[in-house]
């Protein structure tokens, strides 16, 4: 083990995003040494695509928002699987955290007297989002990255973490390697935050990038930490059909919320066909009203109108669309039409939309201040993630920590747009300072040189002169199967085909081999990546079998009604000796004041 | 539109490499990234390149595609004549690492001697205590006074804030391209960092001594290269850096206002 570059912190953040960073900061401010270590470039992590803007009731826009009606959103979005106090705080501290960052220098778009702008997005009652643009990510991943660099965090790019060294059952550190030379690193820690972000780049039609491996969510399972709600992926209702080269591409929810709408390919505004009883009576009903509130909305009036259906949840527009398109009510490129274009005029659209505009002009050819966007539901988002104490972010196991979307809980079955920017911010900073906490309390713990050992040598074993495959080979397979067994819409037999499927897989991508060296080889790095893909998508698949009801996220086709009893449970998966494991816990109780909330009109 | 596209790609490190050719399928919409992509799942797996969103959203995959500076995941295959070899290179300005992957850590060394965003103390006439108590019942850790200003004011730093860090500009600025005055300069990244500082409704910082004596302002002589490559369009040559020379002779040079300060110290 001496033979590694060998670091030694309070606490190792993994992960440069949102989560990761504000962590970081909250860490050092807490007086603990503090390391950020992260896959790509400091500035270039997922949150950076992150567009329509961060959920938080400010009520700069809508006077009558609260912490309760956010909490109430964000429950009823989640179709009441969430853990409840995570909700909970998470409604109450985000708007803290939005005017922390303007304080930190963050730039949002402005109301008419000066104060923070908030739109409108799916599933939230009034206009709750921060936003800068369509580039809400940017604006706070740059403004977190200016802050960190002066917080006395240490930064360590492009290096990636494999494995969380324990001594006994709480964290010792964890083990990696830089992604320039090859060479590996041991960070010892008294306390580690996962902050690695999601699990998209399993499916074939993803908004996820290179990144999204399930690096955190399979260290901490192989760690021996239970993960939570993983059935639940979310599917955005609106990514990018055509060209082939940007399938799956992000389209902000923002285009809804600033007033666009859906047609099918006969040009027929469907989603008022799609409005589920739990919402019944909330949405317009009719073209007519739908386009009175988004008058009275421009207007800046308080609508008397109800909302239009596209701004329904994610998990129902985008169940509708894959509809629409399978029923043979497409567009020429099997997807739905988005239109802003009749909607708002051509310079409010490249004001407040620019990224897209120059997105599709450039990539697609559509000019979308005059012609429709055509859309598809892309995978995007992991609802479960490590199972942690609502108030401290720690997982099961001691000393280790979760933040942002590699955490599980918050989003229950669906997650509603804008609330993981502000997820990000209100669970990293509480990650950070209860890692911080943790490092005072505990020393340093012993790192098993056997154990660093091993799992180097595993990692080197992709080299050698003996045949096989390319693990690029492995990972597409991996992909179209999860896609077409694993995607929108499950069924019990795709489900067992899938796990057979990772089996095989698995023992193939034990024997791919890479050439080159060392130094700085992405196939090298995707070899090392599939075994985590494949963990986590068989966690995923069997989370998905386990659960027989259709709810947020997750829609069995052979059990398509919500049932009331599995809304008492979620299923929490764990690894022992005989491989991966769900059980059904039930649900915290919640105290009866917010259940009230949740009752109320 | 051809079915195979030809690349020639530099494979090597800094001190050695070579251009190589390979074929890959061309597929409608494609960039030049999904065919260097095509390279790796096809014949290397070891090529090294850099990438994220594949959106022009994080300036990641920077690269020199037929001797320009290019966003690789925004950049058409189709533009380029069938049936020619397109030649990708890495940016020339940093040192590479592998391939089309180079070290851009002097940027990030640069940015750490710009200091940080300082807020302004928030004047009581400012302050909305109606907006605190009327709506958002939300727990508050602090008693932080809300900040106002006008869209108006937003758009000004907005632009600069646009900047996706893929330093292309950089790349392309001659006083770092050909004179390697990296020591002295702080480039065209770095003057719209300043710049999105300095005009930031809300900060109280002064950068102007650092920004002509340390980033080296002077350097620049307007040649607009970094405006032209700029993949999010920022005017980075009239709103960025012609301002702050204006407001570096303003400080430092202009002698009436010198001699009313020695006057006048405290106006």
């Amino acid at each position: 083990m001496d033979k590694y570059q060998t670091f030694e912190y309070d606490v190792v953040v993994i992960g440069a995003g949102g989560a990761g960073l504000r962590a970081a900061i909250e860490s050092s401010a807490n007086g603990a040494k503090t390391a950020l270590v992260c896959k790509s470039l400091l500035g270039k992590a997922h949150t950076v695509m992150a567009e329509g803007g961060m959920a938080a009731a400010l009520a700069n826009v809508e006077s009558r928002d609260s912490w309760k009606t956010h909490f109430r959103d964000t429950m009823r979005g989640g179709k009441f699987l969430n853990q409840w106090r995570m909700a909970q705080l998470h409604a109450q501290e985000a708007p803290d955290r939005v005017r922390e960052l303007e304080s930190w220098g963050a730039v949002f778009d402005r109301t008419k007297d000066g104060r923070i702008l908030q739109r409108n997005f799916g599933g939230h009652t009034y206009p709750r989002l921060a936003h800068v643009g369509d580039r809400t990510g940017l604006e706070m991943i740059r403004t977190l990255q200016d802050k960190g660099i002066h917080s006395g965090i240490d930064v360590h790019m492009e290096v990636t973490i494999r494995w969380i060294l324990k001594d006994g059952n709480r964290v010792a550190g964890c083990f990696g390697y830089q992604r320039e030379s090859g060479r590996f690193v041991v960070y010892k820690a008294k306390a580690i935050v996962l902050a690695t972000g999601g699990i998209g780049r399993s499916w074939e039609i993803t908004s996820n990038s290179w990144e999204y491996t399930a690096d955190g969510h399979a260290m901490a399972l192989w760690a021996g930490a239970d993960l939570i709600d993983m059935e639940f992926v979310q599917f955005h209702p609106t990514g990018m059909v055509w060209p082939p080269s940007v399938r799956g591409t992000l389209i902000t929810e923002g285009v809804r919320g600033e007033g666009g709408v859906l047609l099918n390919g006969k040009r027929e505004r469907f989603m008022f066909n799609y409005i589920p009883d739990m919402f019944k009576g909330e949405f317009a009903e009719t073209e007519e009203e739908a386009n009175q509130w988004m008058a009275q909305t421009l207007a800046g009036e308080r609508p008397t109108a109800r909302r239009p259906p596209e701004l329904l949840t994610r998990d129902v527009v985008a169940r509708a669309i894959r509809r629409e398109i399978r029923d043979g009510r497409g567009s020429p490129h099997g997807g739905v039409f988005l239109d802003i274009a009749s909607r708002r005029k051509a310079e409010d659209i490249k004001k407040k939309l620019p990224s897209m505009y120059h997105q599709f002009k450039e990539l697609a050819d559509v000019d979308i201040t005059t012609d429709p966007m055509e859309v598809g539901p892309t995978c995007h988002y992991a609802m479960g993630g490590v199972r942690v104490n609502p108030e401290t972010q720690e997982s099961t196991v001691p000393g280790l920590f979760a933040a942002g979307e590699v955490g599980g809980g918050m989003h229950g079955a669906n997650r509603l747009g804008g609330n993981s920017l502000s997820d990000l911010l209100v669970f990293g900073k509480r990650a950070g300072e209860h890692a911080a906490k943790k490092a005072k309390e505990v020393s340093q713990g012993t790192i098993n040189a056997d154990e660093v050992n091993r799992v180097a040598a595993e990692a080197l074993k992709f080299f050698g002169d003996e045949q096989g495959e390319n693990p690029y080979a492995i990972h597409e397979e991996l992909r179209l199967m999860m896609q077409s067994l694993v995607g929108i819409v499950r069924t019990d037999e795709d489900l067992r085909a899938a796990l057979a499927k990772i089996g095989e897989y698995r023992a193939r991508a034990a024997k791919a081999k890479v050439g080159g060296n060392i130094q700085y080889n992405p196939g090298w790095h995707l070899a090392l990546d599939l075994k985590n893909m494949l963990d986590i998508s068989e966690a995923v698949t069997k989370a998905a079998l386990e659960r027989t009801e259709s709810r947020g996220g997750h829609t069995r086709e052979d059990f398509p009604e919500t049932d009331k009893e599995w809304g008492k449970v979620n299923c929490v998966v764990r690894q022992n000796k005989d491989g991966i494991q769900v059980v059904r816990e039930p649900r915290p109780p919640m105290p009866a004041e917010l259940e009230e909330l949740l009752k109320k009109d | 539109m051809a079915e195979e596209a030809i690349l020639h790609i530099y494979r090597g490190n800094n001190d050695k490499g070579e251009m190589v050719e390979y074929r890959v399928p061309v597929q409608p919409g494609m960039v030049v990234l999904d065919a260097v992509h095509a390279v790796q799942a096809m014949y290397s797996p070891d090529l090294a390149v850099r990438w994220n969103c594949k959106a022009g959203k994080c300036g990641s995959c920077s690269g020199e595609v037929n001797g320009k500076p290019r966003l690789m995941c925004m950049d058409r295959m189709d533009k380029y004549p069938a049936g020619e070899p397109i030649v990708i290179r890495p940016i020339k300005s940093f040192p590479v690492m592998k391939d089309l992957a180079t070290d851009v850590s002097w940027n990030y060394r640069v940015n750490k001697k710009i200091p940080p965003f300082q807020m302004k103390p928030v004047a009581t006439s400012l302050r909305d205590a109606d907006a605190k108590s009327a709506g958002s019942e939300s727990r508050r850790d602090s008693a932080t006074a809300e900040p106002r200003f006008s869209q108006e004011e937003a758009d000004r730093v907005q632009e600069f804030r646009k900047c996706i860090e893929c330093y292309l500009c950089q790349n392309v600025c001659h006083v770092l391209r050909d004179h390697e005055k990296h020591e002295e300069f702080g480039g065209p990244r770095f003057f719209v960092r300043v710049a999105s500082l300095e005009m930031h409704p809300l900060d109280c910082g002064d950068r102007l001594e650092l920004v002509k004596d340390q980033l080296g302002l002077g350097f620049c002589n307007i040649t607009r290269c970094c405006t032209e490559v700029c993949p999010e369009h920022i005017h980075i040559t009239d709103n960025a850096i012609i301002p702050l020379k204006e407001r570096v002779v303003d400080r430092f040079y202009d002698p009436i206002k010198k001699l009313l300060r020695i006057v006048f110290p405290k106006a």
